[in-house]
């Protein structure tokens, strides 16, 4: 029954081209000599060599990661901890304000986050800086990994948490040794997901950073605004070559596991 | 006492007895709803208990009771004389063996069955020696270093009893230990559980809804519906000697006549409608005259004949509406004058038997005048 | 008592610094720009006590708001911040739907590659997706240039600065926003019902409108809104491609706050974006509730 006719065929096609080929592009005119984005005058990667050379572009990357692995990392613990109090604590005083603010960041426009943020950050005097991005970009991001957490969490057999206590393990030894181990695969992809919105991130940046602290997409935001750059072109590149590696083998290693948990399944079935 | 003065294991008939486990007057209530109600009873050591219900009936609930996942609204659960309801689940020596498991999917057969021992400090050759000789009881040498997705049904089975059995608890409870195998695996295992109960000297607890797997296994049966405890007694007097309808019912086949009793004598003779005349039974309750009465007589306690039997206080004549030929078995649908349908069931001792009896035949069926119950109510 | 300590940690890190936040957002917007630092006035003198604060209090108004419906400008840009979210949504739909219904027809071993090619992008960063398309849509830019070179067309044409680029930068950066509910919805669905729909006398495409569609609806609800939500504050592609001809909500919000510094007139700005999205996330947040429910 299932079958790909030449309109779904169509459709796929037309799709990814529309998705990829201005990625595509992209990365081809980072390979071009010359300095006019739009002329193609050979091919060259001496754009890759300026942007090694380009002290601000580095500090901000710098500065970048370390947010990223910062927020992402306080992100996980809060996260899972909030998915953890979603799917396990039952009922409580203000349970549905705190689903709800779990849920409503997903959705804010991230410039009333932002400014948000800023006004709170100016009302209790904290200087803006590495620090007070940290600080938004965890807030926003454990709701994403509190997501992920929560769905695993949700389809996870309370049993063996019962089972674990049932064998004399404390509560948090349960936790541990049981829950923490079984429901990895998604904090770490929770913590995934954490460490690409922080490094995505421009509007909530831009309203939370100080003078002290400029994050690559803040820089490059304001090299855009004049136009096309083949340095821009050749850091997305960058960018992109290191995410799609990322993804790509991530994905790989999932699918093998899968695949081999299958295999010993047929024969534990057979023995 | 010595075994010798005591050769039938019944503990529960011996009043000088400590029971194990002693539940006094617990109830417990989910908001409006009351899953046990009002229940008191009480279990001996090296008992194999069976709690036996359908679905609902708060057999559950009473085994996590007892495993320290629900404490009781009312009432008060002593485990050696002593009230469990103050210790947390990781503190009582009491273990459970899950319904469809819960083995740790991240850890091996053996650390499955160390993970206990390990809660206890026990480490080194202690720790190998005592999982060792779970492995060994529970025939899983072969697997140990397998992950619970590597190993059948059956195999996970026998290490979830191996892992809730390695510290040696007071009491094991098992939820439904055997619905997740197919029948002739269950059948198979019921044996291993019964022979491992008996090596282990462990009292068992068994939650089930399978009253084949309760009869075969248990030492005592309780049977259970809408949180109150119907009848608790032996496999055999559950079987022959039914307390209510309920428990005639859900054990077994049964035909169920209702009538009233007039007594006789030493014998109840019991009219139950028109053309038909009144079966003769006996009883150690005393009935009024007229008094409402089900007669429960289980379909192989009535014998089918062409010919009418002599000797035989009650014999009736009927007409087969159904037959049906079990291979061990064959089971006859015979409708009696006053339109009440009795069945029948008789062992099929000789091949090929030439078949006297088939359907709209006119039909004599006859039973002793112990052979069926009579029931109140 | 752990149980309460787990539970404060995050509900306390969330009240602080999510709905805090929020209530000074709603405080300022009812506060006069100033010139002194922070740009506002009044300030609250807790030095002064009840006093200081009722004198705070009374301080407090709407003008910013009635400031907000004099001015056209704010109001258009709501206006228009709506139109262009649901015009967008609309043709991410359009063209979501055949990409997610086109891969779960796709064979079993092909599904997950093509799944893993519409997340993919998702990953990348957003501001370099919406960079990609200046490049191609600039009068000199890759479109033009191929059109031209096909003879399509003599004079460049004009998209880029324009409400069509916007519109194509939202559909190109919101489509697996699109395609992922629409096609776990689809991948649920059981090919017997279209079978048994075809053999009680339905033609595959009727078969299609009076099952699969419906069947599929609550996956478009989710991806409807998950486009609609957040492409209505969207700054970065209204500022990238919009040019000045567009005007959408974000953007003003951003300029009155980076430009004008009045910040005042931004959190009233927010307050009123905020009272808008807020019915649509309710909506969102029942059709989740309800696909939940009917899966059990």
């Amino acid at each position: 029954m299932r079958r790909l006719t030449w309109f779904n065929t169509t459709s796929l096609t037309l799709g990814f081209a529309f998705l990829y080929l201005p990625m595509v592009i992209l990365v081809i005119y980072s390979f071009n000599s010359s300095k006019l984005v739009t002329v193609w005058a050979g091919f060259s990667t001496k754009w890759y060599g300026e942007l090694m050379r380009n002290e601000a572009f580095l500090d901000a990357a710098w500065v970048t990661i370390k947010v990223a692995v910062l927020s992402s990392t306080f992100a996980t613990v809060l996260g899972t901890l909030a998915a953890y109090v979603l799917v396990r604590a039952g009922r409580f005083w203000g349970r549905t304000l705190f689903s709800g603010m779990i849920y409503a960041p997903l959705v804010m426009p991230e410039v009333i986050t932002g400014l948000s943020l800023l006004l709170l950050f100016i009302g209790i005097g904290l200087d803006r800086g590495v620090m007070t991005i940290v600080l938004a970009h965890t807030t926003f991001s454990m709701c994403y990994v509190s997501v992920v957490v929560s769905s695993r969490l949700a389809t996870f057999e309370m049993s063996l948490e019962e089972a674990a206590l049932d064998l004399g393990s404390t509560p948090f030894e349960a936790f541990r040794l049981v829950t923490l181990p079984i429901i990895a695969p998604a904090v770490i992809s929770g913590w995934l997901l954490a460490f690409t919105l922080s490094l995505d991130d421009l509007v909530i940046a831009s309203f939370t950073s100080g003078p002290s602290a400029t994050t690559l997409p803040i820089k490059i935001f304001s090299a855009v605004r004049l136009g096309v750059s083949p340095e821009i072109n050749a850091l997305s590149t960058i960018m992109i070559a290191i995410v799609t590696i990322g993804v790509i083998s991530a994905s790989l290693i999932s699918k093998r596991a899968a695949v081999r948990q299958r295999l010993e399944e047929q024969q534990a079935v057979r023995s | 006492m010595t075994e010798a003065l005591r050769p039938v294991f019944a503990p529960w008939n011996d009043p000088d007895e400590k029971p194990l486990i002693q539940f006094k007057n617990v109830t417990k209530r989910f908001g409006d709803f009351t899953a046990i109600d009002d229940l008191t009873i009480d279990i001996f050591e090296r008992e194999f208990f069976a709690l036996l219900g359908p679905s609902g009936c708060g057999k559950t609930t009473l085994m996590r009771m007892l495993a320290g996942f629900a404490t009781p609204t009312e009432g008060t659960i002593l485990l050696s004389g002593q009230d469990i309801a103050p210790i947390p689940p990781n503190k009582r020596a009491v273990n459970m063996m899950f319904q469809s498991y819960a083995l740790f999917p991240h850890l091996s057969v053996w650390e499955n069955i160390a993970f206990g021992l390990k809660r206890e400090g026990i480490k080194g050759d202690a720790l190998n020696s005592r999982v060792d000789e779970m492995l060994r009881l529970t025939r899983l040498e072969r697997f140990a270093r397998r992950k619970p997705h590597q190993i059948s049904g059956g195999q996970r089975q026998r290490v979830a009893l191996a892992r809730s059995l390695a510290k040696a608890p007071k009491l094991l409870l098992l939820d439904e230990p055997l619905g997740a195998l197919d029948k002739k695996l269950r059948q198979d295992t019921q044996f291993e559980l019964m022979d491992i109960q008996e090596k282990t000297g462990t009292t068992f607890v068994i939650v089930t809804h399978d009253q084949e797997e309760a009869m075969t296994v248990a030492s005592r049966i309780a049977v259970m519906d809408e949180g109150r405890m119907i009848q608790v007694d032996t496999p055999a007097r559950i079987y022959e000697a039914p307390n209510t309808v309920y428990v005639a019912d859900f054990i077994g086949d049964v035909n169920i006549i209702e009538g009233r009793a007039i007594p006789s004598g030493e014998h109840v003779q019991i009219a139950w409608g028109e053309g038909v005349s009144d079966i003769t039974g006996t009883t150690d309750k005393s009935f009024d005259n007229g008094e409402k009465v089900h007669f429960a007589i289980r379909p192989e306690k009535v014998s089918v004949s062409v010919e009418k039997p002599d000797d035989t206080p009650n014999a009736f004549q009927g007409k087969v509406l159904d037959i049906a030929y079990l291979g061990n078995l064959s089971t006859y649908h015979v409708e009696m004058p006053n339109g009440q349908i009795i069945k029948t069931q008789s062992a099929n001792t000789r091949r090929l038997s030439r078949r006297a009896i088939t359907w709209d035949d006119t039909v004599w069926i006859s039973f002793t005048a112990t052979a069926g119950v009579l029931l109140k109510g | 008592m752990r149980r309460f300590a787990l539970i404060a940690i995050p509900y306390f890190w969330l009240l602080a610094l999510f709905l805090v936040p929020f209530a000074i957002v709603f405080k300022i917007s009812l506060s006069d720009i100033a010139l002194s630092i922070p740009p506002y006035l009044p300030q609250l003198e807790l030095a002064k006590g009840w006093e200081g604060f009722t004198k705070f209090l009374g301080a407090l108004d709407f003008e910013n708001f009635e400031f907000l419906m004099m001015d056209d400008l704010y109001y258009k840009a709501y206006l228009s911040s709506l139109k262009i979210a649901a015009i967008s949504t609309f043709l991410t739909l359009l063209i979501g739907y055949p990409i997610a219904y086109a891969m779960t027809r796709a064979s079993e071993e092909w599904r997950p590659t093509l799944l893993m090619l519409v997340i993919l992008p998702f990953w990348t960063s957003f501001l370099i997706r919406v960079y990609a398309w200046i490049g191609i849509l600039g009068q000199e830019g890759f479109l033009n240039q191929t059109l031209m070179f096909l003879g399509l067309t003599s004079d460049p044409l004009i998209i880029l600065n324009t409400p069509i680029a916007v519109y194509i930068g939202i559909v190109y950066t919101y489509l697996p926003f699109m395609v992922l509910p629409i096609y776990s919805a689809l991948e649920k669905l059981d090919d017997r019902l279209l079978e048994a729909a075809e053999d009680l006398g339905c033609s595959r495409i009727k078969a299609f409108w009076l099952v699969t569609f419906p069947l599929s609806r609550g996956g478009i609800i989710a991806g409807c809104f998950l486009v609609f939500i957040p492409t209505l504050g969207e700054f970065v592609i209204p500022s990238l491609l919009g040019g000045s001809n567009t005007l959408m909500i974000g953007k003003v919000l951003w300029d009155e706050f980076f430009s004008n510094r009045d910040w005042p007139l931004a959190s009233a700005v927010a307050v009123i974006l905020l009272l808008i999205l807020i019915i649509p996330i309710i909506l969102f947040q029942r059709n989740e509730q309800k696909q939940r429910e009917s899966e059990g």
